[in-house]
């Protein structure tokens, strides 16, 4: 309510106070900004011994890069990562929930949380908001049932498959898979396979760039490997560096100095008892 | 017109040895019209972190006003300041909260953590975090910023090197951007004290 003195913070979910000042300002002809998205390009296969989650690391906002390297692939829980494409607020927001949500449910069960579970909270919630969430992720993992991979689409319908690709580059990195994807994949083989879809997606989508990360979940074990391969170096580096002839001008200057921090270097004599 | 550009601004953020910098511009306009030029976009929220937001003035204020009150019940439970990476999360969460009718602002955030380890980054009006390890753009000048910054960088730079770097970057920036400018506002932060600087520019 707007009507209280002390602004509590809020018991969780969202809040619509803004929307009606929001639409005023629309209406007056003030368009609304664009969000973080991350056009993207994500991949999951299902090899011999588990699951390979494959991704871009390129966010952009309109049509600038916004994030060079920024991660795309979440932890939902120690057997279950999860990619995320559409509206980057979307997708951290809805893994970070549902990963806090999978915790608290180990804590309760005392045992290691499933797959089928984690698709179950992302698909009630993603549908409830009817898409206005925009959030399209692949959600893959090893629990004790075997390997599971999942898509899920913004409107909360889920597909399981074995091998799966998402975002604005789903279809350059669908056509390698279609290509060379068979069943009982070795772990270097699918790796390589990943590498190549995502690196498809790269170099042909323009939402989709920089450097390809990936994730290798197999029973017990995850490998999380940041920037797997960086196909797209700066190369214009100079080695001089910039220099400027010009200093700025400086109107004034206010230095505020900080409390020194204090060490204790003698310990004192403990009290007698 | 974008309701980013009903004001005007530019917010930028630079990271250094073990100190980093904080910039904006100092313009405050309705649209085509110039009403302050001493407008303060950067704030401290405690000495070894601050928040430069750009976008709509008045979300500006109200936010900054929201998250001071947060971090002073911060310090009253707690009896210690708030981490960077811990304030980065809390804003990230106001904003997200406000999802479907948006705060009107893209915050920067510039603190020095454990160990003097500068820690930077910008979000979105909705919340998403973007952490960098070079430096980050925000506002209506942000385009020519990216520019500038991904040109001048280097890393590791000392404070009074990264005072010039951030400098130049905001100034040729804002230079290119009718919307922001009229000086420049700099803070440099090292473990040991806090610079603040006032940039002559060109006042058109």
């Amino acid at each position: 309510m707007s009507q209280s003195a002390v602004d509590v913070p809020p018991k969780g979910g969202f809040s619509f106070d803004l929307c009606k000042r929001n639409d005023m300002l629309t209406q007056k002809g003030l368009k609304a900004p664009s969000f973080l998205k991350t056009g993207t390009t994500i991949v999951g296969l299902i090899f011999k011994d588990g699951v390979i989650l494959g991704a871009d690391t390129r966010a952009t906002e309109g049509p600038i890069v916004a994030d060079k390297n920024c991660e795309k692939i979440h932890y939902m829980a120690p057997n279950i990562y999860c990619c995320g494409a559409g509206t980057a607020a979307d997708t951290e927001a809805v893994t970070d929930m549902v990963s806090s949500q999978l915790r608290l449910h180990r804590y309760q069960t005392s045992r290691d949380s499933r797959v089928i579970t984690a698709l179950t909270l992302l698909k009630k919630h993603l549908f409830s908001y009817q898409g206005h969430v925009s959030a399209a992720l692949v959600l893959g993992g090893v629990d004790i049932t075997g390997p599971h991979l999942h898509t899920i689409y913004p409107h909360g319908s889920t597909d399981t498959l074995p091998f799966a690709t998402m975002g604005s580059g789903s279809l350059a990195a669908m056509s390698v898979f279609e290509a060379k994807y068979k069943e009982g994949l070795t772990r270097d083989e699918g790796i390589q396979l990943v590498a190549e879809a995502i690196c498809s997606g790269i170099f042909n989508d323009l939402g989709s760039g920089s450097n390809v990360d990936i994730c290798v979940i197999t029973k017990g074990n995850k490998e999380y490997l940041r920037n797997y391969m960086e196909p797209n170096p700066r190369t214009y580096v100079s080695s001089k560096g910039y220099s400027f002839t010009k200093k700025t001008e400086v109107l004034l200057t206010k230095i505020t100095p900080l409390l020194e921090r204090v060490e204790i270097t003698e310990v004192g004599e403990a009290m007698e008892e | 017109m974008q309701i980013f550009e009903y004001n005007g601004s530019a917010v930028v953020a630079m990271v250094g040895k073990n100190c980093f910098a904080i910039a904006s511009d100092r313009r405050l306009g309705v649209q085509l019209q110039t009403i302050a030029t001493d407008f303060q976009r950067i704030s401290k929220i405690h000495d070894h972190l601050f928040i430069g937001l750009s976008g709509l003035a008045t979300d500006v204020q109200t936010l900054y006003q929201r998250l001071v009150f947060r971090h002073k019940l911060y310090q009253l439970r707690e009896e210690r300041d708030m981490k960077p990476e811990t304030f980065a999360s809390l804003v990230s969460a106001i904003l997200y909260e406000k999802r479907f009718g948006p705060y009107l602002c893209q915050p920067v955030i510039a603190g020095l953590g454990d160990d003097n380890k500068p820690f930077i980054c910008t979000m979105d009006s909705i919340g998403a975090k973007e952490l960098a390890k070079d430096f980050v753009v925000s506002g209506t000048a942000s385009e020519s910023l990216y520019g500038a910054c991904e040109a001048m960088f280097k890393p590791d730079m000392e404070a009074e090197e990264l005072f010039e770097t951030i400098s130049q970057a905001l100034l040729s920036s804002v230079d290119r951007d009718c919307l922001s400018g009229w000086g420049g506002h700099v803070y440099v932060v090292t473990p040991d004290e806090i610079k603040e600087k006032i940039l002559k520019g060109r006042m058109d």
